[in-house]
């Protein structure tokens, strides 16, 4: 496989959420907003493309046995990086998405990619998988959230398209999970043809 | 590379060697972003300061000190004078009776009880409906007004609080943290402040 | 008193799947039969009370103390992690039909968000001991509760006539956004 689909893969073929639905918490909660949705997004290519760079390099030296543990703290040091990180340069970003930072540890996107494809590949083509990955979530999240909003406030990413305040259940949480459905649904359609 | 054998030396080394090593890092990324997270938190608090009283020139942030609320518990008075002249005071005040259980706002007196400005610091009210206490369509009404005279309740309630539509309980707990700050600043109407009585508390006390 | 309004709060109005989106992957994964749905909830309402006892004591007995609150993320998911080991081999030892009930379940936990999530919420609300143990028990009984009533639904839709690209995930999540729109009719109760 060269590197290019290496990239793309993430964005249709492999997608995390629309296609492998992992990492359906932060999709949902997070995308009350395009820019929140994109915020979420890139926190987690940031730490998904350094603990697969990390894991690849280091692969060598962890032992089989102590493997998921080892990369557990990989990750959970770049999340905890990311948190202190955004909390310094931009605050607001940080106070809306609040506890689903330190999340990003648990979201399965990470470990997943971790124990799939870094620990068995080498490093450069594991730090492009993990931008693939990581900007193909993010680009989810950002659909998400971009549909969200025109429907819930009639606006993307402030603009306003629509006049009136929209449909209000769409930035409230059934909302979330109607979009994100029917999203799926869709992709499942086009698969299928 | 070849893969090293999980034997329980190896497993143990490594996973001491990976631990040190990242917390190590995360030790290094705490101190350099520790300032940068301390300035932002305290340009939030003064910018959120300076939109709600007239404009000052002391650092509010040294000179805040701290007034008992009637119930007891204690909130945050940041002065802000012009020169010698006191110009206003915000209040860091809060109410459990929101929708979603507690939220903050900073509200602004002129130095008779007025009402200057006040925003709303955090709140988890729900988008759309209880959030538009935000807004200056809702908290434009108090500007200008004296808790004195105004009746901080719904007018449903025999208040002069219009409601947002739909969202009676996070205005009334809007006219609660109000009132929470008028009474703490001014116990008993508007010539009594209680900062005349209480001295202003020396050290800078760290809040969150 | 206050400790049942925190409990009504916790299962109902704020209930941690439908309103907060916490552990949607177990929602979605194990949610196809009652029978499975029962017992990932078991597994979780053990580890997580366990789990937020656990790090609340290392929160405010080593973090604090040291000055390194800011390793909150890192050891919280460790001491999960070593817990959820932890259970597993005792589990075995001692009980083997809970073993063979909750076993499948149990690696699962550890990437499962609803138990480091409420092991944060408790830190961050300033919850006492008790309260902390109180929310995470009404907070694995809010997870139950959501899950057994997708699964429930979910077996009489397996007779339903679905359109193909529909099938799964996609009705699932319409399903919980209907019951997320019920739970609304909660909110303000308390």
């Amino acid at each position: 496989m060269n590197q290019l689909q290496n990239f793309t893969k993430g964005f249709f073929k492999e997608n995390p959420i629309l296609v492998l639905v992992l990492g359906t918490c932060p999709t949902l909660a997070t995308t009350t907003s395009t820019l929140n949705g994109l915020g979420m997004g890139i926190a987690t290519t940031f730490v998904l493309a350094c603990s697969n760079l990390a894991i690849s390099l280091l692969s060598g030296v962890i032992p089989d046995k102590v493997r998921i543990p080892s990369f557990i703290v990989i990750i959970a040091s770049f999340v905890t990086i990311v948190d202190l990180l955004m909390q310094a340069y931009v605050p607001t970003l940080y106070e809306t998405l609040g506890i689903f930072i330190p999340l990003i540890v648990v979201n399965c996107i990470v470990l997943g990619r971790a124990e799939a494809f870094a620990s068995k590949n080498d490093a450069f083509s594991s730090l492009i998988d993990g931008l693939g990955m990581g900007l193909g979530f993010s680009m989810a999240l950002g659909i998400v959230g971009a549909i969200r909003e025109l429907l819930g406030s009639g606006s993307i990413f402030g603009f306003k398209f629509i006049a009136g305040d929209g449909v209000l259940i769409f930035i409230l949480a059934p909302g979330a999970f109607f979009v994100l459905g029917y999203l799926i649904a869709i992709v499942n359609k086009i698969k299928k043809r | 590379m070849a893969k090293i054998e999980s034997s329980f030396k190896n497993m143990v080394l490594s996973l001491t060697i990976i631990s040190t090593a990242f917390a190590l890092c995360l030790g290094v990324v705490y101190e350099l972003t520790k300032e940068p997270i301390a300035k932002t938190q305290l340009n939030k608090k003064l910018n959120a300061i300076s939109q709600v009283v007239p404009e000052f020139n002391n650092n509010p942030d040294a000179d805040m000190f701290m007034l008992n609320t009637p119930e007891g518990d204690s909130l945050e008075i940041y002065p802000a004078l012009n020169g010698e002249d006191l110009v206003g005071y915000a209040v860091n005040s809060y109410t459990m009776n929101g929708f979603s259980g507690e939220f903050s706002i900073m509200v602004g007196f002129n130095p008779d009880g007025s009402i200057y400005d006040i925003i709303v610091l955090s709140h988890a009210e729900t988008p759309g409906l209880g959030s538009k206490m935000a807004e200056p369509e809702f908290k434009d009404q108090f500007k200008g007004k004296n808790p004195a005279t105004f009746s901080l309740n719904v007018k449903k309630e025999g208040g002069d609080i219009d409601a947002i539509t739909a969202a009676t309980i996070s205005s009334k707990a809007f006219g609660d943290a109000i009132n929470r700050a008028y009474k703490t600043l001014f116990p008993n109407g508007p010539d009594s402040f209680s900062g005349a009585t209480a001295s202003p508390v020396s050290e800078n006390i760290q809040t969150e | 008193m206050e400790y049942i309004i925190l409990i009504i709060a916790t299962v109902f109005v704020n209930n941690i799947v439908l309103t907060q989106f916490l552990g949607i992957c177990p929602f979605l994964g194990v949610s196809n039969k009652v029978q499975t749905a029962l017992g990932m909830t078991g597994a979780v309402a053990f580890v997580q009370v366990l789990s937020t006892v656990c790090t609340y004591l290392v929160h405010v007995y080593v973090l604090v103390p040291l000055g390194i609150s800011f390793m909150q993320t890192i050891t919280y998911i460790l001491v999960i992690a070593a817990l959820v080991q932890m259970v597993e081999i005792v589990l075995k030892k001692i009980s083997q039909p809970l073993y063979q009930a909750l076993g499948i379940f149990l690696p699962l936990i550890t990437t499962n968000c609803t138990v480091l999530g409420v092991a944060l919420l408790v830190i961050q609300k300033d919850f006492t001991l008790v309260q902390s143990v109180v929310y995470a028990i009404s907070n694995s009984l809010g997870f139950g509760l959501a899950l057994i009533i997708l699964a429930g639904i979910r077996e009489q839709l397996e007779l339903a006539d679905v359109p193909e690209a529909m099938k799964g995930v996609p009705s699932s999540l319409i399903i919980a956004g209907i019951l997320a729109l019920a739970f609304m009719g909660f909110s303000g109760i308390v």
